[in-house]
């Protein structure tokens, strides 16, 4: 398999803050690869790389072949590629449900108002919306709103998707229902980066797991490895303290 | 004279200096909507002496009373244009109006601004990972939201630019105010004058607001 993703030796800092500290990762595609650790260890940062809505100070990321570290990289172009999805779901709050997803397949000419109206309804369809197509986003719970921003990311038919604790915002009762829509996008083979705090979705769905901690991976393996027997004792500090 | 004596000769006096007032303050409006438009994205323009101009028109206009904007507008820059040999002068509908708009510009470009920047930098970011361009971004996304955190303020604004076209009776042009006082000068009945000219102003404000609050109600749709 191809690598979609390959970070070398990233550091990222603001102002003398050292986020990140020399971060190596290589993502396949397919994969399915959550990020965990103490808040503060630089995951989201990382993540946030990825499409560089953060500027790294130094080193190297190549996501779908093209050099987001580069300054000539024509970002918008390889973004629309990457799937994002917030903690924060950041709808457009004067835009309804099927315009949200509309917008950017249109204005980036991938779809007509038709197709992508087509596409953003059964889109909310398979994110169990469909009801819900002509209302603002408001008007939904947060489970539902960050549903609709899956739907919205994946109208542009990203071939990886980034997660930035996506299930953070949410009341407890809603985690399952934006989970489950996770898991569904998994199982499909979509290749996912996801930042997270649910030990449970990283056990269940993740091919990886990758330890966080003080900008530096400490370390990775499969969720068996990582949670059954972790090796380094910040991973098993870190553990102990969310089990 | 009573109150309704003065009210029925003042009457059609005052009514052709309110449309002299309307004109000036809507046509002024609408100059002053793109000029503080327009300083308001220079203002924000990545290079730099394109949002210093923005920085600086705002500032003069913002430290210097409208009066004397006015005058120099009116008297001063064609005296000055005289001197070297120009002979431009301006109507008084054309001097106020061009004032009117500098000063609204000025306050629109702060308010448009604060609007711009009450808008959740959340926004942004999602428009930006879906692959939009910032300036597309910014029309798409951010202003719409922005225009609507304005609204409020840009009210405001036009009440303010209603009741300073009054000033520009210093300049002879014959608003409202204006023609009271010429009705003033020939009949001494300043008290009853200007307070019909007084509740004038209030009832078209008042239509102003209700207007201002039900624009205000449709554009909440995502409440």
């Amino acid at each position: 398999m191809t690598n979609k993703v390959k970070v070398t030796n990233l550091h990222k800092s603001f102002g003398k803050l050292d986020v990140l500290k020399g971060v190596d990762m290589e993502i396949k595609e397919g994969e399915v690869v959550t990020v965990i650790g103490p808040s503060g260890s630089g995951k989201s940062t990382l993540l946030r790389c990825l499409n560089r809505l953060e500027e790294s100070t130094s080193g190297e990321i190549i996501v779908d072949g093209y050099l987001i570290s580069d300054k000539h990289t024509d970002i918008n172009k390889v973004r629309e590629n990457i799937g994002m999805v917030f903690q924060q779901f950041n709808l457009f709050p004067h835009l309804t449900v099927k315009k949200n997803i509309m917008m950017a397949p249109v204005d980036r000419k991938k779809m007509t108002k038709a197709e992508a109206e087509a596409k953003a309804l059964e889109l909310l369809k398979r994110v169990g919306l469909e009801d819900k197509a002509d209302v603002y986003p408001r008007q939904l719970s947060g489970g539902q709103q960050q549903r609709v921003a899956i739907a919205r990311a994946l109208a542009m038919e990203p071939d990886i998707m980034l997660f930035d604790e996506p299930t953070s915002a949410l009341d407890p009762e809603m985690v399952g229902e934006v989970l489950a829509v996770m898991k569904e996008l998994a199982e499909g083979g979509m290749t996912m980066v996801v930042v997270t705090h649910e030990m449970g979705f990283a056990k269940e769905v993740a091919h990886r797991v990758i330890f966080m901690a003080d900008g530096c991976i400490v370390e990775e393996g499969t969720p068996e490895e990582v949670f059954e027997n972790p090796k380094e004792e910040r991973t098993k500090d870190f553990l102990r303290c969310v089990r | 004279m009573s109150f309704f004596e003065v009210a029925v000769q003042v009457w059609p006096m005052l009514m052709k200096g309110l449309v002299v007032t309307v004109e000036v303050t809507v046509l002024s409006l609408a100059i002053a909507a793109v000029l503080g438009m327009t300083s308001c994205l220079m203002g924000m323009s990545a290079i730099k002496p394109v949002s210093w101009l923005s920085k600086f028109y705002v500032w003069i206009i913002r430290g210097t009373p409208f009066i004397v904007q006015l005058f120099i507008i009116y008297f001063g820059i064609p005296q000055f244009l005289s001197q070297m040999g120009f002979d431009i002068r301006f109507t008084s509908f054309q001097a106020a109006a061009a004032t009117l708009a500098l000063n609204a510009g000025a306050y629109m470009s702060e308010i448009f601004r604060g609007g711009v920047q009450a808008v959740d930098k959340g926004q942004m970011e999602a428009a930006r990972s879906l692959g939009l361009p910032k300036s597309r971004s910014m029309v798409k996304i951010i202003l719409p939201q922005a225009l609507r955190i304005s609204i409020p303020a840009l009210g405001n604004q036009c009440i303010i630019t209603l009741k300073d076209s009054s000033l520009a009776q210093t300049i002879a042009l014959a608003e409202i105010v204006y023609m009271g006082k010429i009705f003033v000068g020939r009949t001494m009945q300043s008290f009853y004058t200007y307070l019909l000219i007084g509740v004038v102003y209030l009832v078209i404000i008042t239509v102003l607001q209700v207007i201002l609050a039900r624009i205000e109600r449709r554009m909440d749709h995502d409440k």
